[in-house]
């Protein structure tokens, strides 16, 4: 391992267009959160988050070194250790806004579960190469799945149904990549539809009414579909060319639920308008593209399978949060990668790019 | 080199092995995840065109509404006036108490009605209907106590979504004064609202309902501002925008003459029925009263449930406006109306005489006169002047009903008069015609002999009357009656009759007050006054059915009069229901035209007087600019 260190430590060996993507979009993220907190009580939180980039940053760094088949070996500890951790945050960690899912180390909080994402790639990845066969065999999804599903739960316990449903893309895709058969992948797609409903009895109140004011905002423009609501008319408002910083209401009148978090692509939306939006996601199509470039030109299947699972993640980030700023998706309180405002989210999608580099950095060795 | 190595590889290795380990083996998977991700922001971009480029308006005006709270400034209500520009309706500026509908919860109004003495179910109903309207007023003229409530309980913690503006109370004569001409204003209904001409107004809009309030309600009503103010979304205003200031309606000068007015409600203190007076030569109306009366102050914007069904369940009606409304047997005063029409026929002239025995019969039936002595041989001038029934029958007999009826018509009768007020009702003049329109039978012309004096079918309002009376005596103009100051005159219909069969007639009306008749009471020793009483019996008219009163159905009393006999200038009908005797109704005119002749001498004397202080000029400071008031009582002091 010191070796390999040593042999790749080039910093131009790193995916430049990729690492130059994601700053683009880390500056935008910045930008915006330093705008849509002026003057509330979040002022701080962009130069926090200027703080969290450049930590985020130095750790793909460090992540890009590691061989990942070291990480790989090891990835069935490590994910013991998650498990163990969520564990603890459920035991011993903050509450805040009615859900425990910090957990505080050193003076700084972090969020168990966004790490959880890095472990459960590595491990779908590992799994996944452990099989060496064509298919995927309905055993093999099991234990897939169960692996995948004790964290889920834990974080759906939290409750942080949210961050639980991000785990499902990297399960997804890994069963995808390593051959899932379409007949299984039909039949599974018809169970979900079938115990959807029953699930939905499950669900906590707040996130049944999140479920129905997705489907009909307007039902109770006071309560939950307000957030949905709101952000659609901040988005309205942004227009083709937007609002600028000024002249955006939504955001800085305080109509947006948490505009530099959650809410972020919307306040964004409406202070540079279609536009700006193009711009935005274009960017973020192009990192989800460069990462699958990634996957396309690794050395075998374990960096196919940990770009892959980083893709998926993304594109699902994406999909979800931008497609709520809308009113596209239901409100899930999801972050969208590199923009919202946030430690453990950042340092989690620097370190999975990071994941990313160190499959790049070993694409000519086998 | 290389290449030999690899290949050294691949055989070191099972071909098996090797393919599994192919990335490349899922490469249409990866495209197939490509593709995806393709479609994922195609989705998303169209969200956000849809909102963005494709109908953005919408969303501006809703981030509009979201940050500007607007608050009406109401426009106050123009003045009613009277023909000298003295203030019959004013406003007052009070508080009304409007709820914020983004901040209105259900579960706060139970205690806000309760506080403020609102009926929970009705302020339900109210905020249910209130539609995208931002505000809704719930209650206007707040007490102290109410305001004092309201102040202390409107901060975020309790009911923040009350808000207090500043409104106009409409204030009107006290006791009932001028109610049925000015009308009343209220709170626009729900079958208002979805009528034509009340398209551009909204729920809990205060408009005209009747009287000239509602006739003139576009001139009245003035645009009401707003004052803007930006917020955030807790409320907290943030900077005041621009405000739209409110424009007031204009103000509405009439044709009322205040003094009048006073001396007219005076006169009809304690009866019911109503008085009309108009200038025949225009048809300017200078004072109109019905009675019973009500309170117009107890309605002013949002009435209570109690007060409404005081006065709407009276069995007297006293929302009726018995001047334009009431539909009552005109009885002798529709005599001269006969005469001309027996005069101009040529079927009479001033000497045909006839005998009066106290009665006489007609087809099989006996018809009495109201002398039941009778009159003996008598002709056209005293028969006016007695008011001689006999007379009459044998000058309808000879006419027929058709004759009559035109007559009738001419002089307005069974036609709207068209008086700016609304609901005006047209009375019946009867004819073979309408009888067949009516029930489909053939007219009797043992009818025609009640119809000869005012009796039968036919029936009129006060308006008509003193209109169809005034327009005889003014040479057989008849104007368009209105209230409206601004209104030029209306020449409705003209006969060309000859001057001398109308000098018969007006000298006859002139022996009814002048030579001993039946209005002597109305003379006025400087003014030669002409009139014409009238005692009806009442059949079952619209007015008494269903009432259980007893003096239901004593004889009405009727008196018009006009004044001076040449060229008159004012023309007064009073009716007095259940007057009993057409002699009672005679003095409520008889005050009316003093105090109109009185005012008119006085007026005389200050213009001579000023002018002789004009030539004067040194002694100007000598001279009473005020006319001393001492034959009636002001109307400021009623007003009060």
């Amino acid at each position: 391992m010191i070796r390999a260190l040593a042999v790749y430590r080039s910093f131009k060996d790193l995916d430049w267009p990729l690492v130059i993507v994601t700053l683009a979009l880390c500056t935008l993220g910045v930008l915006q959160i330093y705008s849509a907190t002026l003057a509330t009580k979040w002022q701080d939180a962009w130069w926090k988050q200027i703080v969290w980039t450049a930590t985020g940053f130095a750790m793909m760094w460090v992540a890009a070194n590691i061989d990942y088949h070291v990480l790989l070996g090891r990835a069935l500890y490590l994910y013991l250790g998650c498990v163990a951790l969520l564990l603890a945050t459920g035991l011993l960690g903050n509450k805040v806004f009615g859900s425990t899912r910090w957990i505080r180390v050193a003076g700084f909080t972090f969020q168990t579960s966004e790490f959880v994402k890095i472990v459960l790639i590595l491990l779908v990845a590992k799994y996944l190469t452990d099989i060496k066969a064509d298919t995927l065999e309905w055993k093999d999804l099991a234990k897939l799945a169960g692996f995948v599903g004790v964290p889920m739960l834990l974080v759906m316990k939290e409750p942080d149904l949210g961050t639980s449903l991000t785990y499902l893309p990297i399960l997804v895709c890994g069963a995808l990549m390593a051959g899932l058969r379409w007949k299984y992948l039909i039949i599974i797609t018809g169970l979900l539809f079938v115990t959807l409903p029953i699930g939905y009895h499950f669900l906590k109140p707040y996130q049944k009414d999140r479920l129905v004011s997705f489907i009909n905002p307007d039902r109770d423009p006071k309560g939950t579909g307000f957030q949905v609501i709101q952000s659609k008319i901040a988005v309205g408002n942004g227009g083709m060319w937007g609002r600028g910083t000024k002249e955006s209401s939504q955001t800085h009148l305080g109509f947006l639920p948490v505009p530099h978090t959650d809410f972020i692509f919307s306040s964004f939306a409406e202070e540079h308008g279609f536009v700006g939006v193009v711009i935005a996601l274009v960017l973020y199509f192009l990192l989800i593209m460069q990462v699958v470039q990634n996957a396309q030109t690794a050395t075998d299947k374990a960096g196919l399978y940990i770009c892959m699972g980083v893709a998926a993640l993304l594109l699902f980030h994406v999909l979800v949060n931008v497609g709520m700023v809308v009113g596209r998706m239901p409100v899930t309180g999801i972050p969208l990668p590199l923009m919202s405002s946030g430690g453990s989210n950042t340092w989690s999608i620097f370190l999975m790019l990071g994941l990313v580099n160190s499959v790049r950095l070993r694409r000519f060795v086998n | 080199m290389a290449i030999i190595e690899s290949e050294h590889r691949r055989d070191e290795v099972s071909p098996e092995r090797l393919l599994r380990d192919d990335p490349r083996q899922a490469a249409n998977k990866v495209a197939l995840f490509q593709y995806l991700a393709v479609a994922v922001f195609i989705f998303l971009i169209s969200g956000f065109w849809k909102l963005q480029v494709q109908n953005p308006d919408v969303y501006s005006e809703a981030a509009e509404r979201n940050r500007i709270k607007s608050t009406p400034i109401l426009a106050p209500r123009g003045k009613i006036l009277d023909r000298d520009g003295r203030v019959i309706v004013d406003n007052k500026a009070s508080y009304s108490l409007l709820l914020n509908r983004d901040q209105i919860k259900p579960e706060h109004l139970p205690a806000i009605a309760q506080a403020l003495g609102l009926d929970y179910e009705e302020l339900a109903r109210k905020i249910r209907h209130m539609g995208s309207t931002p505000q809704i007023i719930i209650k206007d003229q707040l007490s102290r106590d109410d305001i004092a409530w309201v102040e202390s309980h409107q901060d975020e913690s309790t009911y923040p979504e009350m808000q207090l503006i500043e409104a106009w109370r409409r204030q009107y004569p006290q006791d009932g004064f001028a109610a049925h001409v000015v009308g009343y204003v209220g709170e626009i209904s729900e079958a208002e609202l979805n009528m034509p001409q009340y398209l551009d107004y909204q729920q809990g809009d205060i408009i005209g309902k009747d009287g000239l309030e509602r006739e003139y309600d576009s001139v009245l009503r003035g645009v009401d501002g707003q004052q803007r103010v930006l917020v955030d979304s807790w409320g907290r205003e943030r900077q005041a925008e621009e405000t739209q200031a409110a424009v007031p309606g204009k103000d509405l000068r009439t044709t009322i003459d205040l003094d009048l007015q006073a001396v007219a409600e005076l006169a009809m203190a304690d009866k019911r029925g109503a008085v009309v007076a108009l200038d025949p030569r225009d048809g300017e109306v200078l004072a109109m009263v019905s009675r019973p009366t009500f309170d117009a102050n107890k309605f002013t914007g949002r009435i209570s449930r109690t007060d409404w069904n005081e006065i709407a369940l009276d069995p007297y009606k006293p929302l009726l406006n018995r001047a334009i409304q009431a539909q009552l047997a005109p009885g002798s005063t529709f005599k001269p109306i006969m005469a001309i029409a027996g005069l101009e026929s040529g079927v009479i002239d001033d000497e045909t005489h006839f005998h009066c025995p106290g009665g006489a019969s007609f087809y099989g039936h006996y018809f009495a006169c109201h002398l039941k002595g009778g009159h003996g041989d008598i002709t056209l001038h005293r028969a006016i002047s007695q008011s001689c029934d006999v007379f009459f029958y044998n000058v309808g007999n000879r006419l027929g009903i058709d004759r009559i009826a035109e007559y009738g018509e001419l002089a307005g009768i069974g036609h709207k008069t068209g008086i700016d007020l609304p609901n005006e009702t047209q009375g019946t003049m009867p004819s073979s015609r309408w009888k067949m329109r009516m029930f489909r039978q053939k007219w009797y012309a043992g009818e025609t002999i009640s119809v000869s004096i005012g009796q039968g079918a036919v029936t009129v309002s006060p308006l008509q009357i003193a209109a169809a009376l005034g327009g005889l005596g003014a040479g057989a103009r008849w104007y368009k009656p209105h209230l409206l100051a601004s209104e030029k005159p209306v020449l409705l219909r003209e006969a060309h009759f000859n001057p001398e069969n109308l000098e018969k007639v007006i000298s006859g009306m002139y022996g009814v007050v002048n030579e001993g008749g039946t209005g002597r009471a109305a003379v006025l020793p400087d003014v030669k006054i002409c009139g014409k009483t009238g005692t009806a019996q009442v059949a079952a008219s619209s007015l008494t059915k269903g009432a259980k009163l007893k003096s239901a159905l004593a004889n009405n009393a009727w008196f018009v009069a006009f004044g001076p006999m040449e060229n008159p200038e004012v023309v007064v009908a009073a009716l007095f229901e259940n007057g009993e005797e057409s002699y009672n109704a005679v003095p409520i005119v008889r005050d009316i035209l003093k105090a109109y002749f009185d005012k008119k001498a006085r007026k005389a004397k200050a213009a001579a007087e000023k002018e002789t202080a004009e030539s004067l000029a040194p002694l100007r400071l000598l001279a009473s600019p005020v006319p001393a008031n001492l034959s009636f009582p002001s109307p400021e002091g009623i007003l009060q």
